[in-house]
């Protein structure tokens, strides 16, 4: 275990290097820069809003806030686990030839993304503000429910990003998941079009619990209880050491398959 | 206690699946396992090879091509993990096995420099006070915050040489890159190994210049079909290596 903390601090930097090289090249050619991360989610709320209060008549309270809170979880997660999936291939060329952990691959796609989804929490104060949510104290609990959500996706994106070495055809598979998971989660609907009988697939969906705990701090000003957080920490852990065991069993092989 | 010995090979094996087609996607791995035909044929790139290898020493390999040579490079740098046997390294190690290949091609040679650091293990605070020293023997001061997308083979080979042997690393490995650049940088890079083996630095070459091999090394192994097929003094190593081939 000492050897491995060990191998992990000696690495930090490089764990460090990587994510801010992503920021960097992700925003370096565009003329807004890191504003990007700021609007993107503010346009595409502008567009759900308009779609589902006008189209489909919702009538959910402060939708815009409502779909907000839903795309940040969900893009922190499916984001990362999709930029997961293809680092330890698309950094095949220095797995061939230096000898570096190889989690640090997923693990840095992994905090990227988390470090944008901070960007996108000023877009989300901004309409916090405008539409008038009451702001409580409870608001500083909002790095909780990201940080059990950033837990998650890291597990899965370790899974998934071994298993893509072997199988390169996952990639479409996980597309193909993820947008079903989409549907199941209650990123744009209310939960209470739910009919009790497939109310289970919810119940089963992590996602489903970690989207509730961020948007009963953000909307309701609501403490989460103690069984909510021990819920979401046991979904990260669990997930994270399913990963890493998962990653570890197959990391020596990755290099004769890359 | 100390050990002489920088670095210990202890009877490495190192077996191969060869899979007559590479199986590498799902649906294609399904339809094997249907039809039975999911077979390995195994193959010993490395056969039980053990050597020593002291501190300060330079330590040449030769053998022909498919020899094993770079996959055992590969297993001293950890990049492989080895059938049988082990590695004892003791010490810092610096790969130069292919140049560049911890570079990102969209960023610039400056945060390449520090980038590369932290691929060999090495901090940013450590890089900083050798970021001049790594610019000035590249002679590259004019692109230092240019892309090095833009960069040709011989600025990104002078930049990893520069990065590499400048971090004094413990252990050195070097395959074949000294055949890079023109002869000015080239007698350079060697004036530059030289001056690392005088702080005691070890080295691992790998060449297919004889010439090379013989004016820098102490001691040569000669590899044949992944045995070790001759060990010792470069001169008597030599000799016999090139009568056969």
């Amino acid at each position: 275990m000492n050897k491995y903390i060990h191998n992990f601090l000696k690495y930090r930097f490089l764990l460090r290097e990587l994510v801010v090289n992503d920021i960097k090249i992700k925003y370096r050619r565009s003329v807004l820069g890191i504003l990007w991360s700021v609007l993107q989610p503010l346009m595409m709320m502008v567009v759900l809003t308009m779609v589902f209060s006008s189209l489909f008549k919702s009538n959910i309270p402060n939708f815009a806030v409502y779909v907000l809170t839903g795309r940040i979880i969900w893009d922190l997660y499916s984001q990362s686990t999709l930029s997961a999936m293809n680092s330890i291939v698309g950094n095949a060329s220095l797995i061939k030839k230096v000898y570096v952990p190889k989690y640090i691959f997923p693990l840095s796609k992994c905090i990227s993304v988390l470090v944008n989804t901070c960007f996108s929490l000023i877009a989300l104060m901004v309409v916090v503000f405008v539409t008038g949510v009451k702001l409580t104290p409870v608001i500083l609990l909002l790095p909780l429910p990201l940080l059990y959500t950033f837990l998650f996706a890291s597990g899965i994106g370790l899974l998934i990003s071994a298993y893509a070495v072997f199988f390169r055809d996952l990639q479409y598979l996980y597309e193909v998941l993820l947008t079903a998971w989409m549907y199941f989660t209650p990123l744009f609907y209310p939960m209470d079009i739910i009919p009790d009988t497939i109310l289970f697939i919810f119940k089963a969906n992590p996602l489903y619990h970690l989207l509730n705990m961020f948007r009963d701090i953000i909307m309701f000003g609501r403490v989460p209880s103690p069984e909510q957080h021990v819920l979401c920490l046991a979904i990260g852990l669990v997930s994270l050491g399913i990963g890493f065991l998962a990653f570890y069993k197959r990391q020596d092989r990755f290099i004769l398959y890359i | 206690m100390e050990s002489e010995y920088i670095l210990e090979v202890n009877n490495i094996s190192m077996m191969f699946n060869l899979s007559t087609e590479k199986v590498d996607n799902l649906k294609e791995y399904i339809i094997k396992l249907i039809k039975g035909k999911l077979f390995f044929h195994e193959f010993y790139a490395l056969d039980n090879v053990s050597f020593k290898v002291k501190k300060g020493e330079v330590f040449g390999l030769v053998g022909l091509n498919g020899a094993g040579k770079s996959t055992l490079l590969k297993i001293i740098a950890g990049v492989l993990k080895p059938t049988k046997g082990e590695v004892i390294v003791r010490g810092s190690m610096a790969p130069l096995i292919e140049l560049g290949a911890g570079f990102n091609l969209q960023l610039s040679a400056r945060e390449n420099i520090f980038l590369n650091g932290a691929v060999l293990g090495y901090s940013n605070q450590f890089m900083r006070e050798r970021f001049n020293d790594i610019v000035d023997f590249s002679e590259l001061h004019e692109f230092i915050d240019v892309p090095i997308k833009n960069y040709s083979s011989g600025m990104i080979s002078r930049l990893a040489f520069s990065i590499a042997t400048l971090v004094n690393p413990d252990i050195l490995i070097v395959d074949e890159v000294l055949s890079v650049g023109d002869y000015k940088f080239r007698a350079k890079c060697e004036n530059r190994i030289k001056e690392l083996l005088m702080n005691g630095t070890t080295v691992l070459l790998v060449s297919h210049s004889s010439q090379q091999i013989e004016k820098l090394c102490d001691r040569v192994l000669w590899l044949e079909k992944g045995k070790v097929k001759m060990i010792g003094d470069t001169k008597e190593v030599l000799r016999q290596y090139m009568n056969l081939s």
